[in-house]
């Protein structure tokens, strides 16, 4: 006869452990989950995935018709379009995780009240699900840097790190949003004009060339999406190494990560009753 | 068979009302009830929590079948919920071995743009299956859901029985050692609920330990051997299945013939309806329990309405007390009154229906009643309302001391012919 295993149940108090061993358990649920989103995503949509593409392209075509050819940005003595792509391309993937994956918690509202299984599961498979459109989005990377005649070089492996850190912290800080918005839906209305916020305090349209140097550049690099922007046009495109301001951002990711999930296991007893 | 399945001790878990019906979804409202609260506090007391479960404990051996039975609110939800550890209990601890398996409600996690075969992987790994069980079974589970030809399509073109076989055909093909069942059959046509009892009644052969939340008397006759009675958070019995459920279905209801609600026991979901009485009396206007099955009586419905509704209609449903389901009749059922109450304004109203002599059986029977607009709103149910009880003296067949079968024993014309050889 083989030994069952015995689950207790009763009330946990205060700060929970974080038992990341359940998330590895349940690692099935996270790939179903991402590929329900994945699936879900443009069906029923006449374009399609061509979406993936055109988000991005056409950021990308306003970007250099207004600061590139109106305004005249400095970027860096890099074709604009090359400049502002190397950057939308880990903007974007960091939005749209942290958008999907902030109301991932009440869009799943069935499940949390029905089943049990990791909570952490649902923010972590939102996030997981914006890599497919920025796979996509990589193809026209490589089809702009062609067109500019930029070689990759061995430096470019830079990016895959660089991709793990913008999906890190879109989990931290959505580990955040998506919990407070089971208690307060004024999150969901927050998000869109936090990222716009925030798309102007990260050097995605402008070069951070620009931020004086000194006290603000420490500021500027507090945002921890300044270090990984830079350092994708580092790796795709041969710029300044972003040295300090990646130092900075990995730092601050790492305390909002942890602070994120243990924020988040604090709560999740209380998401089924609440949400 | 004596190990222990579950082991529930001192299970309680409070709700704060506040929590449960005026979401503070906003931070406005959370600033507003923070200054609120203080003051509140001092009026009330704690009157604005709720004990769900209070104090409860019992123990599964394994490979048993549990029924659990109560009225709504009664706890039965809360309890299965903390079992399969959807949400924690207040206090005390649950203690379970092996794997839980729940069915609280069949075509949980189904996407309606995916196709049934997509649907079946992700709601098999949603329900706890690994990929290799579910690929394993995956034909099985497609045969008992009968919705072979259709499995490419997205379930949103499905009909919703076929969307309700196919959840369903998932579920049960879930193996845990523990399986808990909530009112999964109170769904679908009878020949949908036949097959699901069936699978039941396999499972629960299959020595698997089952807790199993029903409604429905008959099914929990046939599938369990012992039954819990709640009502309010706490358990009133536990006993032989037969007995729990003639005190479940005899205790908490008015011996008068008359059940009335306290507008604390209506959801807040029923407004603007708000249901007063429901009574059974006789031809003379009295309220009775105990009525003669030749004689006709009349079923009562008392409510208010706070605001006017379109469309409703107030029924009734008769029940044996073998969960058979007799008949259902609306008042506006008659096309008359159905063109007379398009609508009706707020007020106080009576809904009253006669019950032909000569109709029903001897025996126990349950009135429920429903408030509803087809197909936009269900206001208010509640299957049990009352029960009265049918004396048989007078009826047909009296002069043979036998039982009859069946909920109904009417008086039927019969004629004898003789043909002359």
């Amino acid at each position: 006869m083989t030994e069952l295993p015995t689950i207790l149940i009763r009330p946990t108090k205060g700060w929970a452990a974080l038992n990341l061993k359940d998330l590895w358990l349940y690692r099935e649920l996270v790939y179903f989950l991402t590929w329900r989103d994945i699936k879900v995503r443009y069906k029923q949509a006449a374009l399609g995935i061509t979406w993936a593409v055109l988000q991005p392209l056409l950021t990308m075509v306003i970007f250099s018709f207004i600061f590139g050819n109106l305004a005249k940005l400095p970027s860096d003595g890099i074709p604009y379009p090359l400049f502002s792509y190397a950057a939308i391309l880990p903007w974007q993937l960091f939005s749209s995780a942290l958008q999907r994956s902030s109301v991932s918690l009440v869009g799943n509202a069935n499940l949390l009240t029905k089943i049990y299984f990791p909570r952490l599961i649902i923010p972590f498979s939102a996030v997981m699900s914006s890599l497919v459109d920025f796979g996509i989005a990589f193809l026209i990377m490589i089809g702009l840097m062609i067109y500019y005649q930029v070689w990759p070089t061995l430096m470019t492996l830079w990016v895959i790190p660089l991709t793990l850190l913008t999906l890190i912290t879109a989990l931290a800080v959505s580990l955040w949003l998506s919990a407070l918005n089971v208690l307060y839906r004024d999150v969901q209305h927050m998000i869109p004009f936090l990222l716009q916020f925030w798309m102007y305090a990260s050097p995605v349209a402008y070069s951070a060339e620009l931020i004086p140097p000194g006290v603000w550049t420490v500021i500027y690099g507090l945002n921890p999406m300044t270090g990984v922007i830079q350092g994708f046009r580092w790796a795709l495109l041969g710029t300044e190494p972003p040295g300090i301001l990646l130092a900075i951002s990995i730092v601050i990711v790492i305390i909002l990560l942890i602070s994120g999930l243990f924020y988040f296991r604090r709560m999740e007893k209380t998401f089924a009753d609440m949400v | 068979m004596s190990d222990i399945a579950i082991r529930v001790e001192g299970v309680s878990k409070k709700y704060r009302i506040g929590l449960l019906q005026t979401h503070n979804d906003t931070l406005r409202d959370a600033i507003v009830s923070k200054f609120n609260r203080t003051t509140r506090k001092m009026e009330h007391g704690q009157q604005d929590e709720i004990w769900a479960l209070k104090d409860l404990s019992f123990e599964v051996h394994s490979g048993e079948v549990l029924g659990v039975v109560g009225r709504n609110g009664a706890g039965k939800s809360t309890l299965l919920k903390i079992l399969s550890r959807v949400t924690e209990p207040t206090e005390g601890s649950i203690e379970i071995r092996g794997r839980v398996g729940s069915l609280l409600e069949v075509g949980t996690g189904f996407h309606p743009e995916l196709t049934g075969r997509e649907n079946i992987y992700l709601n098999g790994a949603i329900l706890g299956m690994k990929r290799h069980e579910i690929i394993d079974k995956f034909d099985d589970i497609v045969d008992f859901s009968e919705v072979g030809q259709f499995i490419d399509t997205p379930v949103k073109r499905y009909s919703s029985g076929m969307y309700l076989r196919l959840a369903f055909a998932v579920a049960a093909h879930l193996e845990p050692e523990i399986l808990v069942v909530d009112e999964v059959l109170a769904v679908g046509d009878a020949e949908f609920q036949r097959k699901c009892l069936g699978k039941m009644s396999d499972v629960a052969q299959q020595g698997r330990t089952v807790l199993f939340v029903s409604h429905n008397m008959s099914a929990i006759l046939r599938l369990t051997q012992e039954t819990i009675v709640l009502e309010k958070g706490k358990m009133l019995m536990r006993s032989p299945s037969p007995k729990a459920v003639d005190y479940y279905l005899s205790s908490g209801f008015s011996q008068m013939g008359e059940r009335t609600w306290t507008s604390d026991e209506v959801p807040a979901s029923a407004s603007p309806f708000l249901p007063l009485a429901v009574r059974v009396k006789n031809t003379k206007g009295r309220t009775i329990d105990n009525l003669r099955s030749t004689e006709s009586f009349c079923l009562e419905f008392e409510y208010d309405l706070k605001s006017a509704i379109t469309g409703l209609r107030v029924g009734v449903y008769l029940l044996s007390t073998r969960g058979e389901l007799v008949f259902t009749s609306f008042d506006t059922d008659e096309n008359d009154l159905y063109e007379k109450y398009p609508s009706r304004s707020a007020g106080h109203y009576f809904s009253r229906c006669v019950i032909p002599a000569d109709l029903l059986n001897e025996g126990r029977f349950v009135v429920g009643v429903n408030a509803s607009s087809f197909r936009v709103k269900r206001y208010f149910q509640d299957e049990q309302a009352l029960t009265f009880t049918v004396d048989a003296a007078g009826a047909p067949g009296m002069q043979w001391p036998e039982p009859r079968l069946g909920p109904i024993r009417p008086r039927i014309q019969w004629t004898i012919e003789r043909i002359r050889k």
